[in-house]
């Protein structure tokens, strides 16, 4: 018997992968080639150095450096207000989208499915300069006062963003039991009051998950946006560009770590929102 | 119009909650409900029968308002409801699936109805409250409904649709997502919740044993059509046709033609006898009408015979045969006789296992002898 439990530790069954070696192996290397780079990133922003080649010691002055860059902050304050407009009208649009896939049945519906998700498979670079074409040949008005002129910017990243949600809320509502929503309007719901009781708390998660999609996409646009900012409306994405086009300072990395933190704090936020939910629904 | 048909209808004789006039329903081209006229009377448990895709599940959902009818009415309480959408009928459904709303907690859950019509929150919560006592659920109210056994979220269900008092509560195949044991459970507790609550309740089902056991009256239904209504034993006895009888339980049809009428006493010369059938019944028909002769497998005699008694040769209702397969099921057997040598020439008996012995009366290979009563056959022309 003892022999046996010997035998089966040192020979891990086939479906043991990570008591495998090779696995593990093929598991560090992924963790290494995926995070190195933005370790490297994190890390010189700390570098008390101008050139960012060599570690020369410690520092924290190129935060302070980049809080005090006007320019960056106010394109760093464009980008949010941005990301938030656009997630915002991006969870709208796209759960109404969803909700008239899920719900209708309409001529060309198929066409009109595969447009909705154009956007996602469309090469950004096209969507950009179509962008800049489409807003130069309505005659979108310049030199607007803040927030105004980012109105472009916010406009095209709804275009991209809204697909995202539609399909993430679209596959949310796929398992979606259609006697729920009977059962809402059997005990004396309208239309309205099924909505707001049946259909739209099955569809929370997608919204989550869908808006903060939108969001990410939206802050770290760089393409689309390029495309459609003006000197007026630099996003932090366009900013960082411009300002390594120079030399990469710890500056830029101080303010690309700032981005990065922002990101995964939203990230981790949205995940736990949604594990309270699910596990509340548990008990 | 309307008024005029309501005032008609409420005449204090008059006990029909509802009353289905030619309804139909086809999706396309598939006709899921042809033309049924139903009268269910209140306070009654009534069951609408048939194998799947019979279209009992498509008029319970026009009852509930949740499928428009093709043609047709449904009046509820002397209203007209055709046209009625869910909302605002006085009919509550329990969904097959339960349909418990998996955010809200189970108080939530059977308060809603109440909720939703804009009732003040301390009465929905009382109400709410007195409602899971009545499903036996007392103390269950803060949980969610991925806390609670399937039987439990079906009281939930229960509870939610009889909060708002409704003239009808609908239930779709209410027990066929539970198990053996609890599902005969809760046909007593839904008989008994019925007769507490009064309410007219009208229940979907496949299963025959379900409605048999609960119904006040059974509907069996068929390719869209109701085919007979009626109560459970008069179903069994007395069906009006071959697919009733066939479909309630076990039968043996005999194909024949009738060849005399006399009084109470019909002659039917069965294709697969020798002797012509003595069937006693009030319905009659007239010589040279082809008819089936129904006879359930426990109202055969069967006999050995080498040692059964001396055949009585004025009685016709007999029949020689040899056994040719047993199915044994505990409290009784089924012996399948070959009477003819032909596909359908075999006679289903069952005997109920009376000893308590391994060995069985008959075996393979027997020659039997079945006997019956004149009136313990039915004869259909249809």
């Amino acid at each position: 018997m003892k022999v046996r439990d010997n035998a089966r530790r040192i020979q891990p069954g086939p479906l043991e992968y990570t008591r495998q070696a090779w696995m593990r192996m093929i598991l560090l290397a992924t963790f290494v080639f995926l995070y190195t780079p933005i370790a490297t990133l994190v890390a010189f922003s700390f570098n008390d150095s101008r050139r960012n080649i060599v570690w020369r010691g410690f520092t924290t002055k190129y935060y302070e450096k980049a809080l005090a860059n006007d320019g960056l902050i106010e394109a760093f304050v464009n980008s949010l207000s941005i990301a938030f407009v656009s997630t915002f009208i991006s969870i709208i649009l796209g759960a109404m989208t969803a909700f008239m896939l899920w719900r209708f049945r309409f001529p060309l519906k198929p066409l009109y499915e595969g447009a909705v998700t154009l956007p996602i498979v469309i090469p950004e670079i096209c969507m950009g300069v179509a962008m800049l074409v489409f807003f130069a040949r309505i005659g979108w008005p310049t030199g607007l006062p803040w927030p105004l002129n980012l109105g472009q910017i916010a406009i095209a990243h709804v275009s991209f963003s809204f697909p995202f949600v539609a399909v993430v809320v679209r596959a949310r509502l796929a398992s979606f039991n259609p006697e729920i929503a009977e059962a809402a309007r059997d005990l004396g719901a309208g239309e309205w009051a099924v909505m707001r009781d049946a259909v739209i708390p099955h569809m929370r998660p997608g919204l989550l998950a869908g808006g903060l999609l939108a969001f990410t996409l939206s802050l770290d646009d760089f393409v689309i946006t390029f495309f459609t900012s003006g000197p007026e409306s630099v996003t932090f994405p366009v900013k960082v560009y411009s300002m390594v086009r120079f030399s990469v300072t710890p500056e830029v990395n101080a303010a690309s770590t700032v981005l990065v933190v922002i990101t995964v704090t939203v990230t981790a936020l949205a995940l736990w929102i949604q594990n309270k939910q699910s596990s509340e629904a548990r008990g | 119009m309307t008024g005029d048909l309501g005032s008609e209808n409420r005449t204090p004789a008059d006990k029909a909650i509802i009353r289905i006039n030619s309804l139909s329903k086809n999706f396309g081209t598939i006709q899921a409900v042809d033309g049924v006229s139903l009268e269910i009377q209140a306070g009654e448990f009534f069951a609408l029968l048939g194998p799947s895709g019979c279209g009992k599940t498509t008029l319970l959902r026009m009852l509930a308002g949740l499928e428009t009818p093709s043609a047709g009415s449904i009046i509820i309480d002397g209203e007209d409801m055709s046209r009625v959408p869910a909302n605002r009928r006085p009919v509550n459904t329990v969904f097959q699936s339960y349909a418990v709303f998996p955010h809200l907690s189970v108080l939530d859950n059977v308060g809603y109805g109440l909720k939703v019509t804009g009732i003040r929150a301390v009465e929905v919560r009382d109400r709410a409250e007195a409602a899971l006592d009545l499903v036996k659920l007392e103390g269950y109210g803060a949980r969610m409904p991925d806390q609670l056994s399937g039987g439990q979220r079906q009281r939930v269900a229960l509870a939610r649709a009889l909060i708002k008092r409704p003239k009808v509560l609908l239930l779709d195949e209410p027990l066929s997502a539970l198990d053996a044991k609890l599902r005969e459970a809760m046909r007593h507790e839904l008989v008994n919740l019925q007769e507490t609550v009064g309410i007219t309740f009208i229940i979907v089902t496949h299963d025959q044993e379900e409605a048999l056991s609960m119904a006040d009256r059974i509907a069996v239904m068929d390719r869209g059509c109701v085919r007979q209504v009626a109560p459970p034993a008069q179903l069994y006895e007395f069906p009006t046709n071959r697919f009733v009888a066939d479909f309630i339980g076990s039968v043996n049809l005999l194909e024949g033609i009738v060849s005399a009428v006399d009084g109470a006493e019909m002659t039917v010369q069965a294709a697969l006898l020798a002797a012509p059938l003595r069937i006693v019944q009030d319905k009659r028909f007239v010589p040279g009408t082809k008819v089936w002769v129904a006879i359930r497998p426990e109202k055969i005699n069967m006999t050995k015979l080498e040692t059964g008694p001396t055949l009585r040769l004025d009685d016709n209702n007999q029949v020689e045969g040899i056994v040719e397969e047993i199915t044994y099921l505990g409290d009784f057997s089924i012996y399948h006789v070959r009477i003819a040598d032909r596909p359908e020439g075999l006679v289903k008996v069952a005997v109920p296992n009376f000893d308590r012995a391994t060995l069985r009366p008959f075996i393979w290979e027997d020659r039997v002898i079945l006997r019956w009563n004149p009136n313990s056959g039915v004869v259909l022309d249809s």
